[in-house]
């Protein structure tokens, strides 16, 4: 069996070196690997990575990754995680007053996450960690202590392309994790399956690859994994903790969480399954079997780095397939930090991008269960598709659909757009008028494209992942095209 | 599994044994009092926040209850008495005229096994149609009207005027959200027109919606003009009066589809709750009732089924801040031209509780498909579950 995997990994090394051959990136492939990876992608982006080959290209990405923020972190970071007074001794002025501010903590957070994305010289690491917050979900509805909520973002990031069994070991133990799936109250005698359920479920081997038996021991085995009140800090109790013998998927012993992890790395679905959903994440909706079995198997040569499977995806043939271009569909993210930082606009106010993220489907930090977005073709229905227009429209500063009759490609009146500084009150003034704080110097960002790139051909390869539904009209000019290029059903895809 | 409940309540099933005798001479032709292309259409009314239906639907005759909740009970003198036990919070009074004319059913002890507390999870249970420990993605309507024939002429199949889309989303359901109708035909007319659906399966997806958008402003329209005289008699109270009056207009202008969903929010009275709930009671009966007088006008009320839902009731004690907290079981209301009104369900005792919560007595899965079988919906809606559809419609 071993010599069998052996020979199949070298002849599918042998294939793929001979089906990708170490020639320089087109114009399309660029963008394609720059867009899937990150956030949209400047023309000098792409220009950049055109002397590279593809494996050469997928290296730079990861050399430019990073494992920690450039944006500095929120300021109330170091205020106290727990209420001043026991919220049922507060009076209801001060419970009111001490939610709000907890609120305005929790949007701060998202924001600073929104900038950062916008900001970061890695979009590749912004990329992986919100892959891994669609995977390891925890929100803050349930959490509502943001500190924690930070601190589970820097530990997505710091295993992002790291060790994948370890990770899982790191999120058994993560603060916010452990409140978002109740391992706080999981005790022995008084059991929790929450965390034990999903971790099998939805982190590591998909239904159907364990009994509900394994649940019920497994979930023993995370007993008194919780936290400490004071510091937020993950704490282990032992006298609540079940160190009796346990069953688990058919070994017997008197396993603690570690160990329960480790078993369940022994099971060959665990290879499979996270490889399946970042093929699903980063190249199409639908797997192929025979390539997620191939790099499965790499992946646990690998000792299960990520790093390992994110370089087989992202150098398979199918990656790399014209007909994988544009087969996935924005997500309210993508459509909104790719739209400024393709345009170069400036995040002026994250908060109300975070707003905009949110009535688009997207409340990041905030999944709406367990199981993170459904994403893919469930983004668009006709209220976010009608939504996203306006905002393309808004962002680009004129760019998208035009408003009303008029097509004036000037920027919005100023005294419309300037931003309260206030999220909730520039939403209301965008969904009255459909002008935001946020638009790009439309003008400034057409100057300075290249000339070559300001023909229909040009602007339509930086902006779109395949041909525009509709041709743009012969005889427009660059900026009517650019309209033209957004309004198009293309520039929903990725 | 089973919905039956406890037999030594006296307020059991009466209605349903009455409904189920007479059902069988009615059941011939389900849609012959329907005009032509004018299909049945079910109304959601989501009550965001977990609407206290203790006080809504108070047992005014309980001693329990006002032992309860000395500072909130609806007292015998004030409640809108339904039989001797049950009563109607007065603020719900716009709704006697309906409840007189036998077309609301009061659906009491609605719930789940191993309920939930948590806003998030207990609607997406609600609305998923979802035992409380399983994630389903797709609602609970989605699945149920998978497979069921289109209204003819229909662009959409759900229109969702407030809150969330969760029950009406999953595959081969073309449902349309939108926050305002006008606002959406003014967007939809900005729109590239749409190409016809082809390419890849995403690009495809986005044209067949754009082409629902295009289709549904086409239509919202035209129902603009016809539905507007009487959608003029829907004039409720606050957001939901505003969405009632919308979906009378759709309604009434012959738009084909066969859900709206519109939502009441604030329900969520942790505090101060005796005027909140009562306002946002008032809001709810004065929309309601609007809604029904609107139908009845155009003639469409006996094609309509209104039916409200929220994520769980309060708890049977009320807080230190005169308010109460997230509980469990609850009661609903129903109505329509066709609905058979009475009592159904079984209320939940006061002084067996759950820590401190109603044991729910029906489970909700059987209000729902009742729902379906309203829609003639295939398998009248078997695919959310073994449970017994309540009787809410005369056949």
């Amino acid at each position: 069996m071993l010599i069998f995997q052996r020979a199949a990994a070298c002849l599918a090394l042998l294939g793929a070196l001979w089906a990708a051959p170490a020639a320089a990136l087109t114009y399309d492939e660029a963008r394609h690997l720059l867009n899937r990876t990150g956030f949209g992608a400047t023309n000098a982006e792409i220009e950049a990575m055109l002397p590279l080959s593809r494996r050469e290209a997928v290296e730079r990405l990861f050399e430019g990754r990073r494992s920690e923020p450039v944006s500095p972190a929120p300021e109330w970071l170091n205020s106290p995680i727990r209420p001043p007074k026991r919220m049922k001794m507060m009076s209801d002025a001060e419970r009111k007053k001490y939610r709000r501010a907890r609120r305005d903590m929790a949007t701060g957070l998202q924001a600073w996450w929104l900038a950062e994305m916008a900001a970061t010289p890695s979009p590749f690491t912004e990329r992986m960690t919100l892959f891994w917050h669609n995977h390891f979900t925890s929100s803050l509805r349930k959490v509502k202590v943001p500190h924690l909520m930070y601190g589970q973002n820097l530990t997505l990031r710091r295993y992002a392309f790291g060790n994948f069994r370890h990770f899982v070991q790191a999120m058994a133990q993560d603060p916010a994790m452990i409140w978002y799936l109740d391992n706080r109250t999981n005790r022995k005698g008084q059991p929790n399956e929450n965390f034990a359920r999903e971790l099998m479920e939805l982190f590591t081997l998909g239904e159907g690859q364990y009994s509900e038996k394994d649940i019920k021991e497994s979930a023993r085995a995370f007993t008194g994994w919780s936290l400490d009140r004071n510091t937020g800090k993950f704490r282990f109790y032992p006298r609540l903790h079940d160190d009796g013998p346990k069953t688990f998927m058919g070994q017997s012993g008197r396993f603690n969480g570690h160990e329960i992890i480790d078993i369940i790395f022994r099971h060959p679905e665990a290879s499979r399954y996270i490889v399946a959903k970042m093929w699903r994440g980063f190249v199409s909706e639908t797997p192929d079997k025979a390539e997620v079995e191939r790099i499965a198997a790499e992946f646990r040569e690998s000792k299960f780095s990520i790093r390992a499977a994110m370089t087989a995806i992202l150098t398979s043939n199918a990656f790399w397939d014209p007909k994988t271009r544009g087969a996935l569909v924005k997500s309210p993210v993508d459509l909104l930090v790719g739209t400024v930082r393709t345009f170069e606009a400036p995040m002026k106010n994250p908060r109300f991008l975070v707003r905009v993220s949110a009535r688009l489907g997207q409340n990041i930090m905030s999944p709406p269960n367990v199981k993170g977005w459904p994403g893919g073709k469930a983004w668009i229905t006709a209220d976010t598709m009608l939504m996203r227009q306006q905002v393309i429209a808004a962002l680009t500063g004129g760019g998208g659909a035009p408003q009303g009759k008029q097509q004036s490609m000037e920027p919005p009146k100023p005294t419309r757009t300037a931003g309260s500084g206030n999220a909730k009150r520039d939403m209301r003034v965008f969904q009255r008028t459909g002008r935001m704080p946020a638009g790009a110097n439309f003008k400034a960002w057409l100057a300075q494209l290249p000339a070559r790139n300001k023909t229909a051909g040009g602007l339509a390869a930086l902006l779109l992942p395949i041909d525009p539904v509709r041709p743009i009209p012969p005889g427009a000019d660059p900026a009517a095209a650019v309209r033209h290029l957004l309004n198009d059903p293309a520039y929903q895809l990725k | 599994m089973s919905t039956t409940p406890n037999k030594s309540n006296r307020r059991e099933f009466l209605a349903q044994a009455a409904a189920i005798s007479l059902a069988p001479a009615l059941t011939a032709l389900p849609f012959a009092a329907e005009a032509a292309g004018r299909g049945r259409v079910l109304v959601l009314v989501e009550l965001a926040g977990g609407n206290d239906a203790l006080n809504m639907v108070p047992p005014y005759a309980d001693p329990s209850y006002a032992r309860l909740r000395p500072r909130l009970a609806v007292r015998r003198d004030q409640a809108l008495q339904l039989d001797q036990h049950m009563g109607l919070h007065p603020a719900l009074q716009p709704l006697m005229p309906v409840w007189q004319a036998g077309e609301m059913s009061v659906v009491l002890g609605l719930g789940y096994p191993r309920p939930n507390r948590s806003h998030f999870r207990s609607i997406d249970i609600w609305e998923t149609g979802s035992d409380s420990d399983r994630h389903l993605t797709t609602g609970w309507l989605a699945r149920a009207m998978e497979g069921a024939p289109r209204v003819k002429g229909s662009a959409a199949d759900a229109i969702v005027l407030g809150g969330g889309a969760r029950a009406v989303t999953g595959a081969g359901l073309r449902t349309v959200v939108m926050r305002d109708p006008n606002q959406f035909v003014r967007q939809a007319g900005r729109m590239q027109r749409p190409a016809t659906p082809g390419g890849n399966s995403a690009l495809s997806h986005i044209l067949t919606v754009q082409k629902e958008i295009e289709g549904t402003a086409k239509q919202l329209k035209k129902a603009e003009m016809r539905g507007r005289e009487a959608a003029a008699a829907a004039r409720g109270r606050g957001q939901i009066g505003r969405q009632l009056q919308q979906a009378a207009k759709i309604i009434a202008g012959g738009t084909p589809v066969s859900v709206i969903k519109v939502s009441h929010g604030g329900f969520d009275t942790h505090s101060n709750q005796d005027g909140r709930h009562r306002n946002l009671l008032t809001q709810l009966a004065a929309s309601l009732a609007g809604f029904r007088q609107a139908m009845v006008r155009s003639g469409d009320w006996d094609r309509v089924m209104v039916m409200t839902y929220s994520e769980f009731g309060r708890r049977a004690k009320q807080n230190g801040s005169g308010g109460t907290d997230h509980g469990t079981a609850a009661a609903h209301l129903a109505m329509g031209g066709r609905v058979r009104g009475g009592l159904v369900g079984g209320q939940p005792s006061l002084t067996d509780l759950d820590g401190g919560d109603l044991k729910h007595r029906v489970d909700y899965r059987s209000y729902y498909r009742a729902a379906a079988t309203w829609l003639d919906l295939p398998g009248g809606g078997a695919v959310l579950g073994n449970y017994r559809p309540l009787p809410l419609s005369k056949a």
